[in-house]
């Protein structure tokens, strides 16, 4: 059996975050990681952020996992790639799969649960097709591999996600046909749509993806209006030749491990889906589990590591690592920056819903 | 959302009429008096990089940073720090009186392949469609761009108000891959 103070699981913005804050008040980490290099998502986002200076505005996401990763190095974090955690046991045992081969028991003080999210899909007639992946998919296509997935591209959905790897995949030289969206109106940040709009990529507000045709692979999608009850409106198709169609229609953040281990949930749209209750410290209805990141309701890299940050404190807080006085201290620094990136016509109903998480586990006693 | 973004929320860009409802646009009479930035920004995400990258406090964002970019028209001299600097590639810098018979415009462009000084390019507006053709002055490839060039191209000054880009070259090399692999 592997014992550590604490355990992280997952490496990308907020689970790096918080090993980071974590170890630098001096305790044990480990950060555990299902993909064969950590970052999460970073390394595939190649545009600026957003924010102010200190959410490092205007750098790279891709630049900011490699801070991440040289700080996680300089602090002697141990990282576990290729690693899978199966289960979490009541006494903060983790049952984990090393290096894809070697099954481990690990015993943890504390337990980070920061597994992020996965995409949505939406199904339709050709599906199934060679062609039809997720927008992340792409993204990892043209960023990581620098493989173009296809060559004239239906993006699905213009969320912040949709807008951005449209963008991405314009930068690699593909085509965007067109970017469809089935609310009346356009998702994403304004900045965003504007860009691929003055790249020559038309939106389709109120429309979807009837069917995708093809003999073994994409060959064309066929889009349809949508009326106010989101109703096909028979008559409106339209045929797109493209090779590639790509889903962006949502997020739901990942949190099995988080229901194994026992937590209490809540469903909530604004946020993807169901996830944990957690406090304002981020510790969930189990005592000594955290959370961080998109698992705790989709947002974006920014605020994740923000959150990561504050269960990252909290965590060797608990441990005796701060006193009360440094950890509010701490916190409130974070909290304040975690406020400014929930403002806003988006962020707005970002704070409200994550002050109904926190009201919600208030309300609830805990078993412990 | 305000029906304030309606164009923005359905076309995909912001309109004259949403844009000269915004603090970032200069108003007419500083559009056209010289080099002066001008900001497409109308949506309050939190954001304020402009305001940080300008050295003469021409862009005000404020607190909270979901607050509209401001802009100075007195204070600003139009010198482009804030394109490369604007993560949402929001902010050109246009000058009218680039010669009599043509206008500049300073924008922000990340996409390969760069042109070179000197050539003709193909000049759009907000939605892409093709305006005029312009004539690439300089390219702007500095280190503090953080990645993104700027691009300066001189235009017909008819074309003033509508020209925001370039159209994209296309990437031959990248096209003729394509056609050996699918």
């Amino acid at each position: 059996m592997y014992k550590t103070s604490i355990a992280v699981i997952g490496g990308g913005p907020a689970g790096l975050s918080a090993a980071i804050e974590a170890a630098k008040a001096g305790a044990q980490v480990v950060v555990m990681d299902e993909n064969s290099r950590p970052g999460g998502q970073l390394f595939k986002q190649i545009h600026k952020f957003f924010g102010s200076q200190q959410h490092k505005a205007g750098v790279r996401g891709i630049d900011i996992g490699k801070e991440l990763l040289e700080e996680t190095q300089k602090l002697g974090i141990e990282v576990w790639l290729d690693t899978e955690v199966c289960g979490i046991e009541s006494n903060k045992l983790l049952w984990v799969v090393k290096n894809k081969t070697k099954s481990v028991q690990v015993l943890a003080e504390r337990i980070i649960l920061a597994s992020g999210a996965i995409e949505n899909s939406i199904y339709f007639p050709g599906w199934t097709l060679p062609g039809v992946m997720g927008a992340g998919a792409a993204q990892t296509f043209i960023n990581i591999y620098r493989v173009a997935p296809g060559k004239r591209i239906l993006m699905i959905g213009s969320g912040n996600v949709g807008v951005i790897v449209s963008y991405q995949l314009l930068q690699a030289g593909c085509e965007v046909a067109a970017i469809v969206e089935a609310a009346p109106k356009l998702g994403g940040y304004g900045v965003h749509t504007a860009k691929v709009c003055r790249a020559g990529v038309p939106f389709y507000t109120s429309h979807t993806v009837l069917r995708a045709l093809g003999e073994n692979k994409v060959e064309s999608a066929v889009i349809i209006e949508l009326d106010d009850s989101w109703n096909p409106i028979p008559g409106t198709e339209k045929v797109f030749e493209v090779d590639t169609i790509c889903i962006a229609t949502g997020l739901t953040p990942l949190a099995e491990l988080a229901w194994i281990a026992g937590c209490r949930f809540k469903y909530v749209p604004a946020l993807g889906g169901f996830v944990p209750l957690h406090d304002d410290n981020m510790e969930t209805t189990i005592e000594g589990l955290y959370v961080a990141g998109d698992v705790t309701g989709i947002e974006e890299a920014s605020s994740a590591m923000e959150e990561g940050r504050l269960a990252g404190i909290n965590t060797v807080a608990s441990l005796g690592f701060y006193s009360d006085k440094q950890r509010e201290r701490l916190c409130n620094e974070v909290r304040e920056r975690l406020d400014a990136l929930r403002r806003g016509p988006f962020g707005e109903k970002r704070k409200t819903s994550k002050e109904e998480i926190i009201t919600s586990r208030k309300e609830i006693q805990c078993p412990q | 959302m305000s029906s304030i973004t309606n164009h923005l929320k359905t076309v995909g860009s912001p309109s004259l009429k949403e844009l000269k409802g915004s603090p970032g646009f200069p108003d007419e009479l500083h559009l056209k008096k010289g080099p002066i930035a001008i900001i497409e920004c109308i949506e309050e995400i939190p954001c304020n990089p402009c305001e940080t990258a300008c050295p003469r406090g021409a862009i005000i964002v404020g607190h909270p940073i979901t607050k509209l970019p401001v802009l100075d028209v007195e204070k600003c001299i139009g010198c482009g720090l804030c394109i490369a600097a604007c993560p949402g590639l929001a902010i050109y810098v246009k000058d009218y009186t680039y010669s009599d018979t043509e206008a500049m415009i300073v924008f922000p462009y990340e996409y390969y392949p760069l042109p070179s000084t000197g050539d003709k390019v193909t000049m759009v507006n907000r939605r892409g469609r093709e305006v005029c053709g312009g004539k690439v002055v300089r390219i702007n490839i500095s280190e503090k761009n953080n990645k993104t060039p700027v691009i300066s191209v001189s235009f017909p000054k008819k074309y003033f108000e509508k020209v925001v880009s370039m159209k994209r070259l296309l990437n031959k090399r990248f096209l003729s891959q394509w056609t050996i692999h699918l």
